[in-house]
């Protein structure tokens, strides 16, 4: 069994009025199945409302399947014994960089995760120096939170979870709230975590040009999986993405229209380099 | 900018007093502060005024640090020496108007402003020298044996460093939510109080709304990171005495002893000095 396995999964937020009768009922999640392997990385696209998020916090036991079951790392997350085990396994990066930052220094927050799991006080100071160091803030280990931008910001939020040795990180949408540096500075320490320390990432946006880099992607829409596959799958079906109200990266739009209009171009392309090689391939 | 604002007014250096620990601090602070009302008599003074001036010293904050503390009670302080000054029943020294100045009134005058000084003044190397996190630190170890009286110690320590952290985070917000609401024309500045008031309305709801989410956020990111209150937890900066920490309580005792023993004597002294 792979380290995220979903099945039948249903989730539904409940209104109600100010006296507890039920107003009304919205399936966020609706009937979704997801088998993740240790190493993957795995992106989920939907634009908002899609139930994007709310899948996401089933994977850090935040919440509980209404149907259908999760299992992390094998534990059952509606087993109250595991709760910490999994969210100690999962961790999860937030959209507000502001609103996930518990310590006054940048090295007191990546240390909270550890100090609650009672690890001893030496081997804190290891976990936040290695996990700083993973995300390139090592040097600003002293700073206040306050003084950072926002991309660093979300660098910190991530060593803080790297901190808790994870075997997968969450991260739900945590480049919403950032400029195209920031955006970029966080991709690039999301990607060498995968690259280099081997752990499942589990990356939740709307950018589309965060994905190209996944090794599988889900397309989520109205709560059910509309899409899956590689990123070269999933982009080349241009159709159906605009029916998802999803963009695709400029490229492989120009890619697409271009073959519309007769040019021999493959589908899916992806990146600069792939459509420039395409390109030199069809004026020869 | 509003980002730069530190809470309390920490001054930072590499002094002895910046390294003790802080339950040390604290701990001298609240006797000091003691003290100042236990003695009697000029040779506490004395003393009280050496120890402030060897710990500021060795604190190597600058001294006007200290005074700018002072500033802000100037007029609590001169409204309690004019009472004293006019309102002590005694012997009159002189008339002004139908108010009289006693020689009781200026010596209560003079000690009350001598005593609120060095407060003020001692609380500030206090605050000068530890940061606010240290001192919540300090706190929640302090006042750990409440806890076995059902006080939650850890969460009211717990609580006070998240305030901290927000409190420039929230002014920020404040900031934002004035400007968007100046640009729709809201008015903070013209009419009465009642009217000032009744114009903050528009910027307290909003943001109330947001502290609100912001700490809903917050709570489910701690619950992310395995935070299940002060049980099991282990600390990345724990605090240990030190030697350094035994000298200064050892310090702080001769400080007691020296100012009642001055107390004592310094009035026989002077007695016999003068006869």
């Amino acid at each position: 069994m792979g380290i995220i396995k979903v099945r039948d999964l249903v989730y539904e937020y409940i209104r109600r009025d100010e006296e507890g009768n039920v107003e009304g009922i919205t399936t966020a999640v609706d009937d979704v199945d997801l088998d993740i392997e240790q190493g993957d990385f795995v992106a989920i696209l939907g634009h908002n409302g899609s139930g994007k998020s709310t899948l996401a916090k089933h994977l850090n036991a935040i919440l509980y399947p209404a149907e259908g079951t999760v299992w992390v790392d094998g534990k059952d997350t509606n087993e109250e014994k595991y709760v910490w085990d999994i969210r100690q396994t999962a961790g999860m990066v937030f959209q507000n960089p502001d609103n996930q930052i518990i310590g006054q220094i940048v090295e007191e927050d990546v240390g909270f995760g550890p100090e609650n799991m009672g690890v001893p006080t030496e081997e804190i100071w290891e976990r936040v120096e290695e996990s700083l160091k993973a995300v390139g803030m090592y040097s600003y280990r002293k700073f206040s939170p306050n003084k950072l931008s926002g991309g660093q910001k979300q660098r910190v939020s991530i060593a803080g979870v790297i901190a808790m040795h994870p075997k997968c990180i969450v991260l739900d949408e945590p480049t919403a709230m950032l400029d195209p540096k920031g955006r970029k500075e966080v991709i690039r320490a999301v990607r060498a975590l995968n690259d280099v320390e081997k752990i499942t990432v589990i990356l939740i946006t709307h950018y589309m040009e965060e994905v190209i880099y996944a090794d599988k992607v889900y397309v989520m829409d109205q709560g059910k999986i509309a899409l899956q596959g590689t990123p070269k799958e999933v982009f080349s079906q241009v159709e159906q993405l605009k029916e998802l109200r999803l963009d695709v990266p400029q490229v492989t739009l120009l890619a697409y229209e271009l073959e519309k209009e007769g040019f021999a171009m493959p589908k899916g392309v992806l990146t600069n380099r792939e459509f420039v090689e395409a390109l030199d391939q069809c004026t020869r | 900018m509003l980002r730069d604002i530190t809470l309390g007014q920490y001054y930072q250096a590499d002094s002895v007093i910046h390294r003790l620990d802080p339950r040390v601090k604290l701990g001298t602070t609240i006797i000091f502060i003691i003290s100042l009302f236990v003695f009697h008599g000029v040779g506490g003074y004395v003393a009280a005024a050496v120890f402030l001036a060897m710990v500021i010293k060795l604190s190597k904050v600058p001294f006007h640090f200290m005074i700018k503390g002072m500033k802000s009670i100037v007029f609590l302080l001169s409204i309690t020496v004019i009472f004293n000054l006019f309102l002590t029943p005694g012997q009159p020294i002189f008339r002004l108007w139908k108010l009289t100045v006693t020689q009781e009134g200026v010596r209560l005058a003079v000690l009350l402003s001598i005593r609120l000084g060095f407060l003020i003044i001692g609380s500030s190397v206090m605050t000068l020298t530890t940061t606010p996190n240290q001192l919540t630190d300090g706190l929640e170890k302090m006042l750990k044996p409440l806890n076995r009286l059902g006080v939650p110690v850890h969460e009211i320590a717990m609580m006070m460093s998240i305030a901290l952290r927000f409190i420039p985070i929230l002014m920020e917000e404040t900031d934002k939510i004035m400007k968007a609401q100046l640009a729709r024309c809201a008015d903070f500045e013209s009419g009465n109080l009642i009217r000032k008031a009744k114009s903050l309305v528009p910027l307290l709801v909003p943001l109330f709304i947001s502290a609100f989410r912001r700490a809903n956020d917050l709570a489910m990111a701690m619950e992310a990171r395995c935070y299940r209150g002060g049980d099991h937890r282990t600390k990345m900066k724990p605090l240990h005495y030190e030697r350094r920490d035994y000298i200064a309580y050892l310090i702080v005792l001769c400080y007691l002893v020296a100012g009642v023993v001055l107390g004592k004597l310094l009035p026989i002294l002077l007695g016999s000095v003068v006869a």
